[in-house]
């Protein structure tokens, strides 16, 4: 016992200073693209001939854009481009409420609109979330844990993953959706009690990311809960947890 | 139909012999007849050697079955293959380790292996050819994991639990019947093929731009694991090994995501013993290492750090200096915190003795890494089969022997400590020169097996080239193929409420085993 205090006492603060301060990211962190389309050179298009998911719309026009939606930030398109048409920044807002805002142009942030005012009365302070994964890999549900650990400790917040969707408010989808956890995911759905949340994570609950063209998956969470709305899409392969807690403190008009 | 009596040794001649991540000659591969073929791999297996893969593909419309063998204590693999239609006399009868192996060729090629002792679906995907479904299904497109023709015990007061596919934490989706008499397991069986997104048709026809993002999803968790795999066979088939400094690299990430795999699993074992304060450090401290990974590549699993030729990202001198350092210290807390764990007298009554599984069980089923290396099987890639750095560099290998969540746990300690100190080790002694070379094009009709030691044991990708060098059939093997069925037998006589912390000792993959 005497050990464990005294390695207690020696561990200090672990949680991290986001979102009171700025998050800390290493130098090579890929966050959202910011894409220069006046720095193309004519007629090239090799950013969209070397992205393994199709991300890159337009590419080499006026109106060329990232779908983040699609992004694995594997970084090979700006590696592909030394006029840094596309770049990565370190900014971690990726999250959107709308699939669209998704597809960015120019250098302008991504921030997730809150819920609307009775929707965050009810939730905004606790958010209980069942999560399903759908075929992830184990990526994406990695940094959902690293969420509730000491370090970015998503339970400050109210926020909780909990064992039975009849306690949530909504489910959590990683994954592309396989055809054999179509059931399941839908059948999990539904035990949430009304009003529910669906909150995408991951390219692959997004989009389908690389398995997009799997015919065995659904390409992804909207695709899957055909006519049931997502309420939030978090991109990243996986994302960072920085970018989960943001995308979930801004839906609850947490983050100004 | 059974297999004739063993009455011939294997001649040199009835096998190909090649070594990880030797690119062969695929018509080079001996074919025999079926019975031949069932003699030679069962004579190889009784004289101490592994069947590390055995898997199809379509030829002369029919199925060529090829075994990959393994001798591991001299560091070699050998090949051999066999034509068969319709059904085929099991191996699995005789060699329990073939049972997924077999589940998987009857359901990929609808290829019947005949005394199967447990032929049900593995993943519930659907055939690869057109083809009637071995296992009697109207239409197995339409089936899912959840229809299965589950054991049943019965009895007076015994009854079934079932668990999943969705579980009660952030965990992929599986399910699992018990049969129990009270709390105790008569028998646990493991269902998958929820996690199935067809990872190894959309490989075929590569390498695209796509290929590399596919086999680091293959699982997240073991992004480098089988991203090496993947960039090993495509250098092999190339002809052109990496850099030195690229394979020290490589080691180097190969060896942090063991590191924070095994400090986050300590830390998960301790939380499902209720012992809070290791749960709690080594939940912060796998960060350490996922950060560490970061500081590497940018991402915390290391995606986008390997490319076939080498690496994407270089070190600076005084960048490996300062990951060496933080490896160094995070693995100094990382100790301590597992320290006291184990130094608990509560916590090691509640791990020791439970969820054996011994040393035959271990070898019979064919398990790996450290699951088999907890029940005595002293078996490790990285020093068997070497490859890349790790043929210059040897990390010694741990075993334990009584084969209990105790020993998962402590194996994943010891592990760590040597894996801490070959990434500082490393990192403070790069090789000089590049870190990436062009790649070049794959040698066409040619086969390579590309192994490497994951955190959970051996992966095993298999890649065989058509007549123009693109990939004609992508085989993966993740060690969680062997060991789902390891954790069904440390459960069998224990008690239920054991399962939580039997699972998390072994810590499979589903989407690895799922593809």
């Amino acid at each position: 016992m005497i050990d464990i205090l005294k390695f207690r006492l020696g561990y200090g603060r672990q949680t991290v200073a986001f979102p009171d301060g700025p998050p800390k990211f290493p130098a090579r962190f890929r966050g959202r693209p910011a894409v220069d389309p006046s720095r193309c050179t004519d007629g090239c298009t090799a950013c969209a001939e070397i992205c393994p998911t199709e991300a890159i719309l337009a590419p080499g026009t006026a109106s060329m854009a990232v779908d983040l939606g699609r992004c694995v930030f594997c970084g090979d398109c700006a590696a592909a481009c030394p006029p840094g048409a596309i770049r990565f920044t370190d900014d971690h807002r990726l999250a959107a409420r709308a699939r669209e805002a998704l597809v960015v142009r120019g250098d302008e942030p991504v921030l997730a609109a809150a819920l609307d005012g009775e929707m965050r009365r009810v939730l905004g302070r606790s958010l209980k979330l069942r999560q399903v994964s759908a075929a992830g890999c184990n990526g994406c549900e990695a940094e959902l844990n690293a969420t509730g650990n000491i370090q970015f400790d998503l339970g400050r917040f109210g926020v909780q993953f909990v064992a039975s969707p009849r306690h949530a408010d909504g489910i959590v989808v990683t994954g592309p959706v396989s055809e054999n956890m179509l059931l399941a995911l839908r059948k999990t759905y539904e035990a949430v009690p009304a009003p529910r949340l669906v909150i995408a994570v991951g390219a692959c609950a997004i989009s389908g990311g690389v398995f997009r063209e799997s015919p065995v998956v659904s390409g992804g969470a909207e695709a899957a809960l055909a006519g049931i709305p997502v309420d939030l899409f978090v991109p990243g392969c996986p994302p960072h947890p920085i970018t989960i807690v943001d995308g979930l403190l801004r839906l609850l008009g947490r983050l100004g | 139909m059974t297999g004739p009596i063993h009455d011939v040794r294997p001649r040199a001649s009835d096998l190909l012999e090649t070594w990880n991540g030797e690119a062969v000659d695929a018509r080079a591969v001996p074919v025999h007849p079926v019975s031949r073929f069932r003699a030679i791999v069962l004579e190889a297996l009784a004289g101490g050697g592994r069947l590390a893969a055995l898997f199809g593909r379509p030829a002369e419309g029919r199925v060529l079955l090829t075994a990959v063998l393994a001798d591991d204590p001299e560091g070699r693999l050998a090949l051999l293959s066999t034509l068969v239609d319709g059904a085929y006399p099991a191996l699995s009868a005789e060699v329990p380790a073939a049972q997924g192996f077999e589940r998987e060729l009857a359901e990929q090629y609808g290829v019947r292996p005949e005394g199967h002792p447990w032929l049900k679906p593995l993943r519930f995907e659907p055939p690869l050819r057109p083809v009637r479904d071995a296992f009697g299904r109207r239409d197995p497109r339409a089936t899912i994991p959840g229809e299965y023709p589950f054991f049943a015990v019965e009895g007076e007061e015994v009854h079934e639990v079932a668990v999943g596919p969705v579980h009660a934490g952030i965990i992929e989706p599986g399910h699992f019947r018990f049969q129990c008499h009270g709390e105790q397991v008569f028998h646990l069986e493991i269902v998958l093929g929820y996690q199935h997104r067809g990872v190894e048709p959309l490989l075929q026809g590569g390498p695209d731009r796509r290929s590399l993002a596919l086999a680091e999803s293959i699982a997240g968790d073991t992004s480098v694991g089988h991203g090496l795999a993947y960039v090993k066979a495509l250098e092999s088939l190339a002809g052109r090994p990496p850099p030195a400094r690229a394979m020290a690299l490589r080691g180097v990430a190969l060896e942090l995501e063991r590191l924070a795999n095994h400090v986050g699993d300590l830390g998960a074992l301790a939380g499902d013993v209720g012992f809070l304060p290791t749960a709690s450090y080594c939940g912060a401290l796998r960060a350490e290492f996922l950060n560490a990974t970061a500081e590497l590549c940018g991402n915390r699993f290391g995606r986008g750090l390997l490319v076939p030729g080498g690496v994407r990202h270089d070190l600076g001198a005084a960048e490996a200096q300062a990951i060496a350092a933080r490896v160094r210290g995070a693995w100094e807390k990382s100790r301590r915190a597992a320290g006291l764990f184990f130094e608990s007298p509560s916590v090691r009554a509640r791990l020791e003795g439970t969820g054996a599984v011994s040393r035959e069980t271990a070898l019979a089923l064919g398990l790996v890494g450290p699951a088999a290396r907890a029940s005595g099987v002293d078996r490790d890639v990285r020093r068997d089969h070497a490859f890349g750095i790790f043929r210059f560099v040897h990390v010694p290998v741990v075993t334990a022997d009584t084969g209990d969540v105790f020993a998962r746990a402590w194996i994943r300690l010891l592990e760590g400590e040597r894996s801490a100190a070959f990434v500082a080790s490393q990192l403070e002694n790069l090789p000089e020169g590049g870190a990436r070379d062009p790649l070049g094009p794959l040698a066409p009709g040619s086969l390579v097996v590309s192994m490497v030691e994951g955190w959970r044991g051996e992966i095993a990708h298999v890649a065989v080239t058509d007549e123009a060098g693109r990939l004609a059939r992508y085989k993966v093997k993740d060690p969680s193929f062997h060991n789902w069925f390891g954790l069904a037998m440390a459960l069998r006589d224990g008690q239920i409420s054991d399962f939580p912390l039997c699972n998390k000792s072994f810590n499979l993959s589903y989407a690895g085993h799922d593809l």
